[in-house]
C-alpha cells in the first residue's frame, strides 16, 4: 500500500510540475546545437563505403557563429539556405517582421570579416534599399534572409546589431553613421 | 472539500501539532494538513510580500493526496494517518526538490506583474512582446479602439504593398501567449479612463500613435475636396471611420499632393495605378469602386522644398517610377544641387540614392502625346499659400496657390524654405495633404502641444504638473512618444527602450501593490456594458474576409464598417 501511495505522489507530483511554469534562466546560454541531419549524416558515415561521399555530406553545411550581446553561438547551416532561417531554427534571435520577402529592415547582420563581407555577391537594389532603412547602418551590413550559406562562406561570422547597440564587438570597429 | 492553508514561510517541520491536541509523536514525523500543505506548499508562492490571491491555488496541485476527514473548514487541522507512515529521506527529497521548484514557479507567478498596453499597431505589440519575454511573470493586455488589430499595419499600409503587412504573423504569435490578451473595441477615454486603467494594472504603456494631422492653417483648408492623406488612407484601406468618406474623383482630372514622403507617394500611387492591378488587393471595396470610376489622370506630387530634401525612400521611389505607361514629369532646373545639398547628402545614403533615382527619372522619359496616360508631376520649391474656391462650385476647391521659394539654413543648419514674393496657380479638383500626423491628447495626460507628443525620457511619462517628476507606471511607445516618424522596424528599437526603462523601474521598486490586472478590466467593461472584442473574435473577422476575399481573388475583401465587424464577432 506504501508503495501505490508513494507512486501516486510520484505521479500527482511530476503532474504538478509539469503544470507549473518552470523558468529556465533568463540568460540565455549559447550551446553548439547538433544538427539532425548531421546526426544522420553521421549514422550514414557508418555505412558508407567512399570516403568522397563523406566529403560531400561535410561541404554540405558550413559553419557559421552569431555574436549578440549575450555571447556567441555556432551552428551549422545547410547551403542553400538563408542566415535568416538558420538563424530561427536554432533559436537565434534575429528579427524578421516580412520573414525574407525584402520588405523590411529587421534581419540585418554585420559580417564581422571585411574579406568574408567580400565574398557575397552584392546587395541588389531592393536589398540596398532595406539597408538604407536599417538602424545603425555600418559598411559591412547585410541583410540576414538575403545571404545565403555557399562553401566558400565556411566559417562566417555574423553580428546581431543588438550586439553593437550597447557593446563593443571584439575586433569590430562601427564605422560613423 | 480540501482545506487550503494561505502562509507557510517555514521549511516543513518534522513535529505538527494538531489544532485539536497536542500528538505526541513517536515518528519521526506526523503530517498534519497544515504540514501537508506547508510541504506542498513548496509548489505555490511563500514570498511575505505576496498577499493572499483571490483565487487561492486548489489543493490538488500540492503532490500530497487530500485530506482524508471531509470536514471542510480551512482552520480544521486533521492528522494524516497514511504520513505517518512517510520516511524521512523522502520528506528530505521532497523539500529540497520542492525547494528548487519553489524557486522556479515563485519567480514566475508571485511578480504577476500586470501591464497594459494601450493601442495595438506595431508600437503596442512590440512593446507587448518584449515585456512578455523579459518578464516571465507578467500578464500584458492590450487593448484597441477598433475591433481590429494591428493598427496602420492594417489601416496605413498601401494595399499593394502585400510584404509589409506579413508582420502581423510575430503579431499575431505574441496575441497567441498564454500570458497576453486582446480587449478590441476598448476606447481610452470613453469606455476606461487613464485614472482607471493605472488602477488596475502596475504598468500601462500609451501606444495608440497619432490619428490626427497636421493642419496648414491657410484659407481654404475647409474647403470640399480638401482631405489629409490620412484619411484617403484610411479611406481606401476600409477603417471603419472613413468607409464614407466619398471623395469626389468624378469630376476632375488633376489632383495636388501636398508633401512628398512615402505617404504621399502612396496615395499619389493609387491614384495612378489601373484599378486593374489594384483588383486583387486588399484595397476595399468602394474605394475600388470609386478608383474604377475616377477622372483623376494628373497628380501633382508638391514639395516646399527640393530633390535632396524629399522625405521618400528609395523603394516606394523606384516603384512608383516604374508604374506602366506612366509619363513622369521633372524638370531639369530643379535638380541642380548647391554646396549646401551635397553637404546634406553627403552622409546620408537614403537622400543620395532617392536623388539619383529622381535625376535618372528626369532625363529618360520623354513626354508621350497620348491622350488619356497618366502623369505624375514632382514639383519642387512651392509652398501653399491659400486654396482656390471654384467660380462655379462654391464651397468646392478648384485649384492651389503657390508661393515660389528658395532654401537657405537656419541657426541649427538645417535648409529651410523661404518664399520668395512670387506666385504660381495650379488648377485641380482633389487635394490630398501628407505633410504629418498628430497625436491626440487625452484627460490626465501630459501632453506637449508643440511637438504633438507626450512629454517623456526614454520612454518614461513625465508630469507636468509635478515638477518635472517620472508619472509612476505610466509610459509611452511609438508615435506618440516620439512623433510620427519611421517605418514599423523604428519600433522594435522604440519598443527595446521603453522596456529597458520599465524593466529598471520595477527593479529598482519591487512590485509589491496587488493590481486587479485582466480580472478588473473584464470585471469594469461589463459593469459598463462594453462588448470587448477577443483576439479569437478577431480571427472570426479575419476568416470571414479571407473567405469572401477569396471568391473574387483578394488576399481579403474587408469588412469596412462598424456594424459589419461586430456582427461577425457575434457569430
Amino acid at each position: 500500500m506504501f508503495i501505490s501511495k508513494l507512486s501516486r505522489l510520484g505521479a500527482q507530483a511530476s503532474k504538478a510540475l509539469s503544470k507549473a511554469p518552470l523558468t529556465i534562466p533568463s540568460r540565455r546560454s549559447f550551446f553548439p546545437i547538433v544538427q539532425n541531419d548531421s546526426l544522420d549524416a553521421s549514422s550514414r558515415k557508418l555505412f558508407s563505403t567512399t570516403t568522397s561521399q563523406e566529403e560531400n555530406e561535410d561541404k554540405q553545411k558550413i559553419s557559421v557563429t552569431f555574436f549578440d550581446k549575450d555571447g556567441e553561438q555556432e551552428i551549422k547551416v545547410p547551403i542553400g539556405m538563408s542566415m535568416l532561417e538558420a538563424a530561427h531554427e536554432n533559436d537565434i534571435e534575429l528579427e524578421g517582421a516580412c520573414e525574407g520577402s525584402l520588405a523590411c529592415s529587421t534581419s540585418h547582420v554585420i559580417v564581422m570579416d571585411v574579406e568574408q563581407y567580400n565574398k557575397l555577391e552584392d546587395p541588389t537594389d531592393e536589398e540596398n534599399d532595406m539597408l538604407d532603412l536599417a538602424f545603425g547602418l555600418t559598411e559591412t551590413y547585410r541583410l540576414g534572409c538575403q545571404v545565403i550559406a555557399k562553401p566558400e562562406l565556411d566559417g562566417l561570422r555574423l553580428a546581431l546589431p543588438a550586439a553593437t547597440r550597447n557593446f563593443v564587438v571584439e575586433g569590430y570597429k562601427p564605422k560613423p553613421h | 472539500m480540501p482545506s487550503y492553508i494561505s502562509k507557510c514561510a517555514g521549511p516543513p517541520p518534522l513535529v505538527f501539532f494538531s489544532s485539536a491536541s497536542i500528538v505526541p509523536s513517536f515518528l519521526p514525523f506526523r503530517f498534519s494538513c497544515n504540514t501537508l500543505c506547508c510541504w506542498c506548499h513548496s509548489f505555490r508562492p511563500s514570498l511575505p510580500s505576496v498577499s493572499t490571491s483571490p483565487t487561492p491555488p486548489p489543493l490538488s496541485k500540492c503532490a500530497a493526496p487530500p485530506p482524508l476527514s471531509d470536514s471542510s473548514s480551512a482552520a480544521d487541522h486533521v492528522v494524516q494517518r497514511h504520513h505517518r507512515r512517510s520516511t524521512l529521506s523522502l520528506h528530505s527529497a521532497m523539500s529540497i526538490f520542492g525547494g528548487m521548484i519553489a524557486r522556479k514557479f515563485s519567480s514566475a507567478t508571485t511578480r504577476s506583474l500586470h501591464v497594459c498596453v494601450v493601442g495595438s499597431g506595431p508600437a503596442g505589440f512590440y512593446t507587448a512582446e518584449k515585456m512578455l519575454k523579459a518578464h516571465k511573470g507578467a500578464e500584458v493586455d492590450i487593448i484597441d479602439r477598433l475591433p481590429t488589430p494591428f493598427g496602420l499595419v492594417r489601416s496605413g499600409v498601401a494595399p499593394d504593398h502585400p510584404e509589409t503587412k506579413i508582420v502581423i504573423n510575430q503579431f499575431s504569435r505574441v496575441a497567441h501567449n498564454e500570458r497576453c490578451s486582446f480587449f478590441g473595441n476598448v476606447t481610452l477615454g470613453s469606455s476606461i479612463s487613464l485614472s482607471e486603467l493605472r488602477q488596475i494594472y502596475h504598468v500601462v504603456v500609451l501606444a495608440y500613435g497619432a490619428e490626427s494631422d497636421r493642419v496648414l492653417g491657410i484659407p481654404g483648408e475647409e474647403l470640399k475636396g480638401v482631405h489629409s492623406a490620412r484619411e484617403f488612407v484610411w479611406w481606401y484601406n476600409g477603417h471603419p471611420d472613413f468607409s464614407n468618406l466619398t471623395p469626389d474623383l468624378k469630376s476632375t482630372d488633376t489632383a495636388i499632393v501636398l508633401g512628398q514622403g512615402n505617404v504621399a507617394l502612396d496615395v499619389a500611387r493609387i491614384l495612378l495605378r489601373s484599378p486593374k492591378e489594384l483588383s486583387t488587393t486588399d484595397i476595399a471595396n468602394h474605394a475600388l469602386t470609386a478608383l474604377s470610376e475616377s477622372s483623376i489622370r494628373k497628380v501633382y506630387l508638391v514639395g516646399r522644398r527640393g530633390p535632396v530634401q524629399a522625405a521618400c525612400t528609395a523603394k516606394e521611389l523606384r516603384e512608383i517610377l516604374a508604374i506602366k505607361d506612366l509619363y513622369v514629369n521633372i524638370k531639369e532646373a530643379d535638380l541642380v544641387k548647391t554646396s549646401s545639398d551635397e553637404e546634406e547628402m553627403k552622409n546620408n545614403r537614403i537622400r543620395k540614392r532617392v536623388f539619383e533615382l529622381l535625376s535618372k527619372a528626369s532625363t529618360s522619359r520623354s513626354p508621350s502625346q497620348s491622350s488619356g496616360q497618366r502623369e505624375l508631376h514632382f514639383t519642387f520649391f512651392r509652398k501653399p499659400d491659400k486654396f482656390l474656391e471654384s467660380y462655379d462650385k462654391s464651397g468646392y476647391v478648384d485649384g492651389v496657390h503657390f508661393e515660389k521659394t528658395t532654401l537657405k539654413e537656419n541657426d541649427s543648419g538645417n535648409q529651410i524654405a523661404i518664399g520668395t514674393g512670387e506666385y504660381e496657380d495650379i488648377k485641380c479638383g482633389l487635394v490630398l495633404k501628407s505633410i504629418g500626423y498628430k497625436s491626440i491628447p487625452i484627460d490626465g495626460l501630459p501632453f506637449d502641444q508643440s511637438k504633438g507628443v507626450v512629454p517623456n525620457i526614454k520612454g518614461r511619462v513625465i508630469s507636468s504638473s509635478n515638477g518635472g517628476e517620472n508619472e509612476d507606471g505610466l509610459y509611452v511607445c511609438g508615435w506618440l512618444k516620439r512623433g510620427p516618424t519611421g517605418i514599423i522596424a523604428t519600433n522594435l528599437y522604440d519598443a527595446e527602450e521603453t522596456v529597458a526603462s520599465i524593466s529598471e523601474d520595477i527593479e529598482k521598486k519591487e512590485v509589491t501593490s496587488q493590481k486587479a490586472g485582466r480580472e478588473g478590466l473584464v470585471h469594469l467593461l461589463e459593469n459598463k456594458k462594453i462588448k470587448f472584442v477577443t483576439f479569437g473574435d478577431w480571427e472570426k473577422i479575419d476568416f470571414e474576409e479571407k473567405k469572401v476575399g477569396s471568391l473574387k481573388g483578394k488576399p481579403r475583401e474587408k469588412l469596412a464598417t462598424w456594424n459589419d465587424l461586430l456582427e461577425v464577432t457575434t457569430k
